[in-house]
């Protein structure tokens, strides 16, 4: 006879798991007994958003479900924010908590909190398992909740008397869920539908989201893309699911998307939409975007499609069967003659392209520009690395500026924005893929909510890189308030070139701590990182305060109204539309 | 206002009227009204939900009401194919000298009288939210001193089941 502790430790074994990121207590302690002999490594955080974030970051770059574990009370609500997080981005997440005994539940006992009632808004689905028996079935049907259809998050909300328990251990070997039958196939009249549509139209776009890296179908999408021949933007959640080298990427769409992507799906007659959910940081002010534009969507949830836009050819299934059948679809329409001549079409985005390329202007007091810093990183680093970036500024310059040719190589906090992201989704990463330069791309404001996973790094063998792109303030807040605010910069000074010291810092936590100042020593800096692998490393980048993102289509605006500098629209009429 | 009667049919499982109730909160739909009961299947229960979909298209609602696991089957009862029925209970001041002519509306409306004291009655009547509606109305002027609702519930006509 086992108890449920050690269900839940088989349970987590028969599931695959290899590495949970987390912090015992009280009612979670029962299952951490039986995990100190298990063949799963256990990485002990510093504080439990630090835990989740790492599940994440281990998630998005290897594909894996991420597992992070807390105890009851405030162990759990410390897991709201990156479940949340997990769950707006669809990562696939298990959060395993413990709870108080079930007949203390409802009591206001000891740290009680009501984690199922708080997290079912921001949970895929979630489990109260209060029976011993239970607790096999739970973790089986939430890895399977998880990591099918759209992926998301899961909590598995566990009583301590029911982990002290004797349990029967019964893993399922079919999970049949009646309410949870995801469409993986596509309709192939849909796919058809489509095929015809992209064959008519004169001026496609491909508007490809991060539900082709949760599909893995990024092969899939090379193939289609290169048939089809059209125009491809990729969203901040798709940096990466397609080369940005290849010359059919325009690049990022959105708030501060190159204007040729964001152009391109303006004057565009189809959107050819490949997981995407027509987000508000894409489309600005919905009722003006993309207006001439049919649209097609392939999506695994049914929900997304018609939720902010109205779809013309809607196609619910699998990204990567979809992808794989548009391409004979597509191919006998072409071979029935029905090929629209996209050279004109090309001939606008090039000129959109290379009259508007993305840049930025260097400091002229010598101080450095944060740019540059993001840019020469992606070059060393190259193309392999992973990198990992808070929210702000410096997240829109890393997805601006380093170029992306592989998927999960791009990790960030896309839909919640979650400040503090990067450093511990860096650790998740490396932990994951330990082979591969794993940068944190940081701001100071980030860096300074969650930088006590470094302590979890140096202690645990995960050398991470971190810069600290520091402008020694709420760099994109402060840009909205040099925009709408007057510049009246209320509470957006963080004085963190004074204090703290994060070179000093970073040595306090067992890393290496370097400095940089000047442009002319950005290379070698960077490559003194990149040949520290035996310890976590962090570069503070000091750099100018007042650089921008640019180009940037202001929140609530049309994104007709894209502005490539301060007060600085492109002049249209010197492009012939 | 456009209202709209879905028959939802939920696993019988803790949370599963929070889960809905959260749902609707959190994306923004209206719930008009709601009543929630055993089926002839033990482990599932049948929520009627009557949602008012002003600005949010019905089809949002049904499927983000599909992507909660422990909802089995979404179906859309449309007042001219199926039954649906309120209960109202209502305590009417009626003493000796208007009671005749509370019971006469009473029959009038095939309701019935459940409860009798010297000053007041109970009448329980079953229907349509209009004739409920009616009732009431004419029951006003006689005084209403406490009055309670079901939410409304509704099965298709015909011989067919919803949970085949």
């Amino acid at each position: 006879m086992i108890n449920g502790s050690e269900s839940l430790v088989r349970s987590l074994e028969h599931a695959g798991v290899e590495v949970i990121f987390g912090i015992p207590g009280g009612a979670i302690l029962p299952a951490y007994d039986p995990l100190f002999d298990s063949s799963i490594r256990h990485i002990l955080v510093r504080h439990e958003q630090g835990a989740g974030h790492a599940a994440t970051g281990y998630a998005q770059a290897t594909g894996k479900v991420g597992v992070c574990m807390a105890t009851s009370g405030p162990g759990a609500t410390n897991l709201v924010t990156p479940i949340a997080d997990a769950q707006m981005d669809s990562v696939p997440l298990v959060a395993i908590t413990g709870q108080v005994p079930s007949g203390a539940i409802g009591s206001d006992a000891f740290q009680e909190a009501d984690i199922r009632g708080i997290t079912m808004p921001i949970t895929k689905h979630n489990f109260l398992v209060t029976n011993p028996n239970d607790i096999s079935r739970a973790i089986a049907e939430a890895f399977h909740i998880a990591s099918t259809g759209r992926p998301g998050a899961v909590l598995v909300d566990i009583s301590k008397d029911a982990l002290q328990a004797n349990a029967e251990f019964n893993w399922p070997t079919i999970i049949d869920l009646p309410g949870y039958k995801p469409t993986t196939k596509p309709n192939s009249k849909q796919v058809r539908e489509a095929a015809a549509l992209i064959a008519q139209s004169q001026r496609p776009v491909l508007y490809v989201g991060g539900g082709v890296i949760k599909a893995n179908a990024s092969r899939e999408l090379l193939a289609f893309a290169e048939l089809c021949g059209a125009p491809l933007v990729t969203t901040l959640m798709a940096r990466g699911a397609f080369p940005d080298s290849h010359p059919q990427n325009l690049g990022m769409p959105g708030m501060h998307g190159t204007v040729a992507a964001v152009t391109a799906l303006q004057k565009a007659d189809l959107l050819i939409t490949l997981g995407a959910r027509f987000d508000d940081r894409v489309t600005g002010k919905l009722s003006t975007f993309a207006p001439n534009a049919k649209i097609i969507h392939a999506d695994i949830d049914p929900a997304e499609i018609g939720k902010n836009r109205y779809t013309d050819v809607p196609i619910v299934g699998d990204l990567r069967e979809t992808l794989t059948e548009l391409v004979p679809a597509l191919k006998a329409e072409f071979a029935a003659g029905n090929q629209a001549d996209l050279g004109a079409w090309w001939k606008q985005c090039n000129s959109w392209r290379s009259t508007f390329p993305l840049g930025y202007d260097i400091p002229e007091d010598g101080t450095l520009s944060p740019q540059y810093v993001i840019e020469r990183l992606g070059k060393i680093a190259g193309p392999d690395a992973i990198y990992a970036a808070g929210v702000g500024q410096h997240q829109m310059w890393a997805a601006q500026f380093v170029s992306y040719e592989k998927p999960r190589t791009w990790l960030n906090s896309g839909g919640l924005g979650t400040m503090g992201y990067a450093v511990p989704a860096a650790m998740g990463a490396k932990v994951g893929r330990p082979e591969a330069a794993v940068w944190a791309i940081d701001g100071d404001g980030c860096f300074q909510m969650t930088n006590q996973e470094l302590a979890t790094c140096a202690i645990n063998n995960i050398p991470i890189k971190v810069a600290i792109i520091n402008n020694e303030s709420l760099g994109m807040v402060r840009q909205w308030q040099t925009l709408f605010y007057n510049s009246r910069y209320s509470n957006t000074d963080l004085h963190s070139k004074r204090i703290p010291d994060f070179a000093k810092l970073a040595d306090a936590m067992g890393c290496i701590g370097l400095r940089c100042e000047k442009a002319e020593d950005v290379d070698a800096t960077i490559a003194q990182a990149m040949e520290i692998n035996d310890q976590p490393v962090v570069v503070d980048f000091s750099v100018h305060r007042d650089a921008m993102v640019w180009p940037m289509v202001a929140a609530g605006t049309s994104n007709d109204e894209i502005l490539v500098a301060r007060e600085l629209a492109p002049d249209w009429d010197s492009q012939d539309l | 206002m456009s209202l709209h009667t879905l028959s939802v049919l939920v696993e019988n499982s803790p949370g599963v009227l929070a889960r809905v109730a959260s749902l609707f909160s959190r994306r923004g739909f209206n719930i008009e009204s709601l009543a929630v009961g055993p089926t002839e299947h033990e482990e599932i229960s049948r929520m009627t939900i009557v949602v008012n979909v002003e600005g949010n298209p019905l089809e949002q609602v049904t499927k983000q009401l599909n992507k909660l696991i422990n909802v089995l089957k979404i179906v859309e009862l449309d007042s001219l194919s199926s039954v649906q029925r309120e209960l109202l209970l209502v305590k009417v001041s009626a003493d000796t000298k208007n009671r005749p002519e509370v019971l006469e509306i009473v029959s009038l409306f095939r309701a019935k009288v459940v409860d009798v004291v010297a000053d007041a009655v109970i009448i329980e009547a079953t229907g349509t939210g209009e004739k409920i509606a009616a009732l009431l109305s004419v029951l006003e002027p006689f005084g209403i001193k406490e009055l309670v609702q079901s939410g409304l519930v509704a099965m298709a006509r015909g011989s067919k089941s919803i949970s085949k």
